[in-house]
């Protein structure tokens, strides 16, 4: 299990375990964290899990596909260090991450 | 070495764009009525490849499921070549997996407005009306980015208490012991209310934003609508008023509505007047037709199943679940087209350069491969927000959170106010492969 730390817009705190291997989309939509909401089931096709990567863990969470990329781009509240939740996968690397969240999805 | 693929596509009977107006008749089984019983059972036995789904009949008779569940199962890629004098043939997507690789590869599948854009049947190549939604990348982007932020984060917020306290008014205004036609008096009132708003078009007159909305997606064959050329003369009358607008608002002060927002923009302060025309007809469309559906949609399934609407009346909490399932049930757009910018291959066969291909929503909201029981309608829903029917990828419907907003209050104000709304008949629908929708439907609020 991965120690992931999902934080609301409002500041609100979630700590959940994530099995290793799942992404860090349906750790949070499984344990009923809101905030998430992961419509299009993982395929960085809807950008409804949108979220902000600490700088410190930007290099262990990989880089933006082409497709997560243009659906970034889209959000008028994308910023440099968002990802789509759905394309981060839970490794034990990322134990004790903060993931931060857009004051709303769109 | 790769496998040979066979190529099950009959060469087309015309070459791209030669379809000429006005169509040549249309091909129809011979058939000893068309009753929704004989027609589905016509659907359920027919050679696949002797079906036209894009004939409205499938449509305004609600029949076409039993042939996509069909094709779902037998042919889950496959191309209609009956009447492709009329549309030249096109590719029939159907399973959500095969959908979400084509709307997710707008490298390979195109909505270009020269092309034909993003309807099954092509855009009228003497009248075509570029617009962001058939568009590629990088115009799509920057035209979309600029009407984004009216429909999300803080300016949504600043909607709820306007249409909660407009939605509160309509439904006051209700008659009670007598029928009345729910798709006039509710779904229609409230959304051409909404699209005046966002428009910042003068209220009074807010029903000619319904008028127009009916026209650009009228099908100008069927008795009673108006003709190719008179729909071009109703549409060119829009752009005149709204040319109007512009003028008046691109030369003062930002006031937040559409016409603003795009008369402001460096991406769009200088449109064409038929691009201008194209972004009004799409954001009219997209903002109109689909929520009033799905409005009068909502209330058609819980008629239909009572248990259902048991559940909700028990508890009201499950208002937001049960909006993602109508917009699901509903999939208020039956399809989206592209058109493939290279040979490619997809479901096993092989898509050439410049076929249609046509992206059934309808049917992969139906597809149980991914969905549980989902020919039922269940407001409880585990996941509901999981549907197709905003599309997905770049091109993913841009109002969708104003939508669900419209419809969750809609449903927490009639819950509130009514105890019971019965559906009278089997409500009239629109006869058409991409608007799934309805004329009127008739209805009784108990006095």
């Amino acid at each position: 299990m991965v120690k992931i730390i999902y934080v609301e817009h409002n500041g609100a705190r979630h700590e959940v375990n994530v099995p290793e291997g799942e992404n860090l989309m349906e750790g949070a939509v499984q344990n009923n964290v809101p905030g998430i909401d992961g419509d299009c089931g993982g395929n960085a096709a809807c950008a409804t899990c949108h979220c902000y990567i600490p700088e410190a863990w930007q290099a262990l969470t990989g880089e933006r596909s082409e497709l997560e990329d243009s659906m970034i781009e889209l959000a008028d509240t994308a910023m440099p260090n968002s990802r789509l939740a759905c394309q981060i996968k839970a490794s034990a690397a990322l134990d004790g991450m903060e993931v931060h969240m857009p004051a709303t999805q769109h | 070495m790769a496998t040979q693929l066979k190529d099950t596509r009959i060469t087309q009977s015309l070459p791209q764009g030669s379809v000429s107006w006005p169509l040549p008749p249309r091909v129809r089984p011979e058939l000893p009525n068309h009753d929704k019983a004989t027609l589905e059972s016509y659907l359920a036995s027919a050679p696949l490849d002797e079906v036209d789904i894009a004939d409205p009949l499938w449509w305004e008779t609600d029949t076409n499921h039993v042939y996509f569940r069909r094709l779902r199962e037998e042919a889950p890629v496959f191309f209609t070549h009956v009447n492709s004098n009329r549309h030249r043939g096109f590719w029939n997507v159907t399973r959500w997996n095969d959908i979400m690789a084509v709307d997710t590869n707008h490298q390979v599948f195109s909505s270009e407005a020269m092309l034909g854009g993003i309807t099954l049947f092509d855009m009228d190549p003497d009248f075509i009306m570029p617009m962001f939604i058939a568009m590629d990348p990088p115009k799509h982007d920057v035209q979309r980015k600029a009407v984004n932020p009216i429909v999300s984060g803080q300016n949504l917020a600043s909607y709820e208490e306007l249409i909660r306290s407009r939605t509160c008014e309509v439904l006051d205004s209700l008659p009670r012991g007598e029928a009345f036609d729910w798709v006039d008096k509710v779904s229609i009132e409230l959304t051409s209310r909404m699209l005046a708003t966002l428009f910042g078009w003068p209220q009074e007159r807010r029903r000619m934003l319904t008028y127009w909305s009916d026209v650009s997606t009228s099908d100008p064959e069927l008795p009673g609508n108006p003709g190719k050329e008179e729909r071009q003369g109703i549409l060119l009358g829009m752009l005149q008023e709204f040319t109007m607008l512009w003028n008046e608002r691109v030369n003062s002060e930002p006031t937040g509505d559409l016409v603003s927002m795009l008369a402001h923009n460096p991406a769009t302060r200088n449109m064409p007047p038929m691009e201008f025309m194209g972004n009004l007809v799409l954001l009219i469309v997209g903002g109109n037709d689909t929520t009033r559906n799905s409005i009068s949609g909502g209330l058609y399934f819980l008629n239909k199943n009572p248990g259902e609407y048991a559940k909700l009346k028990a508890n009201h909490g499950l208002v937001e679940n049960m909006v993602s399932e109508i917009i699901r049930y509903q999939t208020p757009l039956a399809h989206m087209r592209r058109t493939a910018l290279q040979d490619t291959v997809l479901g096993g066969q092989l898509i050439h350069k410049g076929d249609k291909v046509v992206m059934w929503y309808s049917s992969a909201n139906r597809d149980d491969t991914v969905l549980d029981r989902p020919d039922e309608f269940i407001i409880d829903r585990a996941r509901a927000r999981q549907h197709m029917s905003f599309g997905f990828g770049i091109h993913r419907c841009v109002g969708n959170r104003l939508a669900e907003l419209q419809l969750k209050i809609l449903w927490e104000e009639i819950l509130k106010r009514f105890d019971h709304i019965e559906v009278l008949e089997e409500p009239e629908r629109v006869p058409s492969a991409f608007v799934r929708g309805y004329k009127s439907m008739m209805v009784r609020i108990p006095a």
